[in-house]
């Protein structure tokens, strides 16, 4: 429909079930970023307990105690059942209703079909749907703190036997993510038919921005390693609500019962059917930062990225091999050696192109007339950030090392520096640098610089000595970050226990690193709202002189976004070309 | 045009063949199972004769014969997934690959 | 500048595909991974269970074959269904096929109905034994996708007819892609049928 039509159409059509791909995007957004600010919060509090095990604590606690109940919360002190839910939710509310949300839901439902010139998504109002269901799915999960026994809290991962005996916010879980599930496959059949079929005149596969083919490759992953998840769910339903025993093996006894089920069940078969959709999911994580740590890089260096090619060829490799590794998270569960040595194999070889990717993002910097601006401080920090995660994923892909890696803090710390001061660095990125093409103004640049100072080094703060905790042994999951290990009663030989005990102060700083973070976030969130009305207006449609396909239309765009049909002339990052009028020649520039 | 049509009406009489022969591979694969032969020998008859009627289920009735290249290449990746989720995890059930190379079975 | 979406019913020139036609081949992929994740709980389940067969020779060979014939049968019904459009542009023809397709589909669920009350009767549920649990599910979402599809191809028929008269291409092409789906209902029943009722 044209502008004038779509401006007839009533408010609940424009702006809720809207089946504008911006709309929805901004929609995505939105929720991501509620949801990642929940997660943060949930964090915020379990690192309370960690600093200080059974203590009540002040403020919050009572808050906590009036929300959910002073069984939960009892004198505002976090009882450990507490803390195993928050840590399960917090896990579950990051990955799939903070950033994989913004990531791909916000960034690649607004960005794509501009980068593409397009009109539109391919099939705009299963976009709609895919939105509404995560939606639904996101009510249930946020439902599930308030049920008799609350939220799920058998972690993130929920592992049987425990996840098919635990309380009903287990279920909750369950039948959230299969509507988070349903929304993910929804979008990426999109994402992936607008990407192929959508492009514009003169748009090749190999003119497509790296941000462009890094949520291609995304949506494969999420449509083909999503399914068996799927169907896992569909299995650890049965087994809670009509006694199936697909998890649950012969001879479970239960607080001194047997369980009066059939028996025969196998745990391991959720965990693989689990991490088959995990291990890729972690690279759906990861991907579209990838993606706009790109597009910020090379537009801020004035120079075309380095090795764009072997970039893209990298991604589509990352991509499959992302398929065949996950039982590098199952190492403990008693597989056979060859079985080991396939899939530390292919986890080492899969490092290779993460390597390449990082790479070629920092020899785009060689050389550059680099500017200094937010989106490009968050950029080019995610490099050693996620360096840093990625080199700490090495001996956990390796068994021997992961012997004694395997649930520690290591862990923890491993996973969060790729996603934290990893893809969330890249996503600020993407916010402070889109954030004119969405509303026609900037976000404040000052403002953007003390969010990334302060972010920088609070994460650091938080997640390096998880590495320092993990080295010594100290178990993930634990309530009381480790008090226990110190405790002359309950621990028998304190000998074996005296490496990992002098790490447990290292806790505090940890929690107050976190909770100044959360200040800095606060900054962020300053400046979003603020700028929405009072942030300086953009000069022109494309304000970073940048040479992608979504700078042609309107900032911000109308329904429709294009006023002009785009035709693409060249390459997608041709900046500083010898003899041009300008350091940039814009892909739908002629001549 | 006609071309197009043509086309269409060999497609049409090639899926009635297509459906005679899943009829008959139906009363094999029923027939077979039957038959007195170890498992695993059991196993493989039966899973070739679906892979054939399946194989000619998609490539005449879902049309793969005259599909464009994309769609192979999804499909292709599909099934190398898919064979990888089933058989991987097998393989580490018993360390069938160990016990073959060992012998120690 | 208006908002239409470009290859809808026209195929792009160099991919060759309508929107659609992608989408669904997509979509059937994700689906074939769905039932990916239920035949790898079927064979790890099954893996050194010396009680496996015992428990699965309860079912009745007979009518599940009837069932398999049901099947294929509505799934030739389906491709004449729509070649009736392509070839002679009859709708009449075209809904006669697709009556017998859900006559077939109908027959199908009614089988189940009979096969999952007897087995009811004689007190086997999911919850019996690890066969009888993966046998509920497994031919359970098969039927939830056979209804599913029955009611694509039946609003197809009647409420969503609408389109052969405004965009005839775009509503065969459109059936073409009901079709796909339904085939692939019938592809996993080839693999269901003899993986829980013969071996």
């Amino acid at each position: 429909m044209s502008e004038a039509h779509h401006a007839e159409l009533p408010f609940w059509r424009r702006y809720i079930f809207s089946t504008d791909h911006k709309v929805i995007g901004i929609q995505y957004g939105l929720t991501g970023l509620f949801w990642l600010l929940f997660g943060f919060c949930l964090m915020m509090i379990m690192r309370w307990s960690l600093a200080f095990p059974d203590q009540p604590l002040p403020v919050v606690g009572k808050l906590l105690g009036w929300i959910l109940g002073e069984g939960a919360v009892p004198g505002g002190v976090i009882l450990p059942e507490l803390y195993n839910s928050f840590g399960a939710m917090h896990g579950t509310i990051m990955v799939f209703m903070g950033v994989v949300p913004l990531a791909v839901g916000a960034f690649g439902n607004f960005i794509l079909p501009l980068q593409i010139g397009a009109v539109d998504m391919a099939f705009p109002k299963i976009n709609m749907v895919s939105y509404w269901s995560l939606f639904v799915g996101s009510v249930i999960m946020a439902l599930s703190f308030f049920v008799p026994g609350g939220a799920a809290s058998s972690g993130w991962t929920s592992y049987p036997p425990l996840s098919d005996i635990a309380t009903t916010g287990q279920t909750w879980w369950l039948f959230g993510m299969v509507f988070l599930i349903t929304s993910s496959l929804l979008g990426s059949i999109n994402f992936i038919v607008t990407t192929i079929n959508l492009r514009a005149k003169g748009l090749s596969f190999f003119r497509l921005p790296f941000f462009v083919w890094a949520q291609f490759v995304t949506a494969f992953l999420l449509l083909l390693a999503f399914p068996p998840l799927e169907s896992a769910a569909v299995m650890q339903l049965m087994d809670r609500l009509a006694g199936t025993s697909f998890f649950l093996p012969s001879g479970m006894v239960v607080s001194g019962e047997p369980l009066a089920v059939s028996g025969g069940g196998n745990p391991i078969l959720w965990q693989h059917l689990f991490w088959f959709l995990a291990h890729p999911e972690v690279y759906v994580l990861i991907l579209p930062g990838m993606g706009i740590v790109a597009e910020v890089i090379a537009n801020n260096t004035r120079k075309p990225l380095y090795g764009y090619r072997a970039m893209v060829y990298s991604l589509v490799f990352l991509g499959f091999m992302s398929f065949v590794v996950w039982a590098h998270h199952m190492f403990m569960t008693g597989m056979g050696t060859t079985m080991s040595a396939f899939f530390q194999t292919t986890t080492m070889i899969i490092s290779i192109p993460s390597v390449v990717i990082v790479t070629c993002l920092l020899l785009s910097l060689w050389g550059g007339s680099i500017r200094f601006n937010a989106p490009m401080l968050f950029a080019v920090g995610f490099l050693p950030m996620f360096s840093i995660g990625g080199l700490t994923g090495l001996p956990l892909g390796l068994s021997v090392p992961d012997l004694h890696f395997h649930d520690t803090l290591y862990v923890i710390g491993h996973f969060h520096y790729v996603v934290a001061p990893g893809t969330l660095f890249a996503l600020f990125a993407g916010i402070y640098y889109w954030f004119p093409k969405a509303t026609g103004r900037h976000l404040s640049d000052r403002l953007g610089k003390i969010h990334f100072w302060g972010s920088l080094t609070f994460m650091n703060g938080v997640f390096f000595p998880m590495f320092i905790q993990g080295l010594a042994g100290m178990n993930r999951r634990l309530y009381d970050g480790g008090a226990s290990y110190a405790d002359p009663v309950a621990v028998v030989d304190s000998g074996f226990y005296s490496h990992v005990v002098t790490t447990i102060d290292l806790n505090l700083m940890m929690s107050v690193s976190a909770w100044l973070m959360g200040i800095f976030q606060l900054v962020f969130i300053f400046n979003f709202i603020w700028s929405l009305k009072k942030g300086k207006r953009v000069k022109d449609d494309n304000p970073w002189n940048a040479t992608t396909l979504e700078w042609l239309a309107p900032s911000p765009p109308p329904h429709g976004n294009f006023t002009i049909e785009p035709v693409v002339y060249r390459e997608a990052y041709e900046y500083s070309v010898p003899g041009a009028g300008k350091d940039f020649s814009p892909q739908f520039e002629k001549g | 045009m006609t071309q197009d049509l043509e086309h269409v009406e060999e497609h049409i009489r090639a899926c009635i063949v297509v459906f005679l022969s899943l009829l008959v591979l139906t009363g094999l694969t029923v027939w077979a199972s039957y038959l007195e032969v170890p498992a695993p020998a059991a196993i493989t008859i039966a899973l070739c004769i679906a892979a054939t009627k399946g194989t000619m289920v998609g490539l005449y009735f879902m049309h793969l014969i005259s599909e464009k290249k994309l769609i192979y290449f999804a499909l292709g990746m599909t099934v190398f997934f898919f064979l990888g989720l089933i058989l991987l995890p097998v393989l580490g059930v018993h360390d069938i690959i160990r016990l073959l190379i060992t012998k120690s079975y | 500048m208006s908002v239409v979406i470009p290859h809808i019913y026209e195929p792009r020139q160099d991919t060759g595909l309508t929107n659609a036609k992608l989408g669904i081949w997509l979509f059937l992929a994700s689906e074939v991974m769905l039932f990916g994740g239920l035949f790898s709980a079927y064979v790890i389940l099954r893996i050194n269970n010396p009680l496996w067969q015992t428990w699965a020779s309860i079912l009745s060979v007979p009518l599940a074959t009837f069932n398999t014939f049901l099947l294929i049968t509505s799934s030739i019904t389906v491709v004449l269904g729509w070649a009736s459009l392509i070839l002679k542009k009859d709708f009449k023809r075209y809904r006669f096929y697709m009556i017998l397709t859900l006559l077939c589909g109908i027959g199908f669920m009614v089988v189940k109905y009979f096969e999952y009350t007897a087995k009811f009767h004689h007190g086997l549920f999911p919850s019996s034994n690890p066969f009888m649990a993966v046998y509920f599910t497994l031919t359970g979402l098969h039927g939830l996708h056979v209804l599913g599809g029955m009611a694509v191809l039946a609003y197809y028929c009647w409420p969503g007819s609408y389109l052969w008269k405004t965009n005839p291409v775009w509503f065969t092409q459109r059936v073409e892609c009901a079709g796909l789906f339904w085939h692939l209902v019938d592809l996993v029943w080839i693999f269901l049928f003899p993986t829980l009722y013969l071996m």
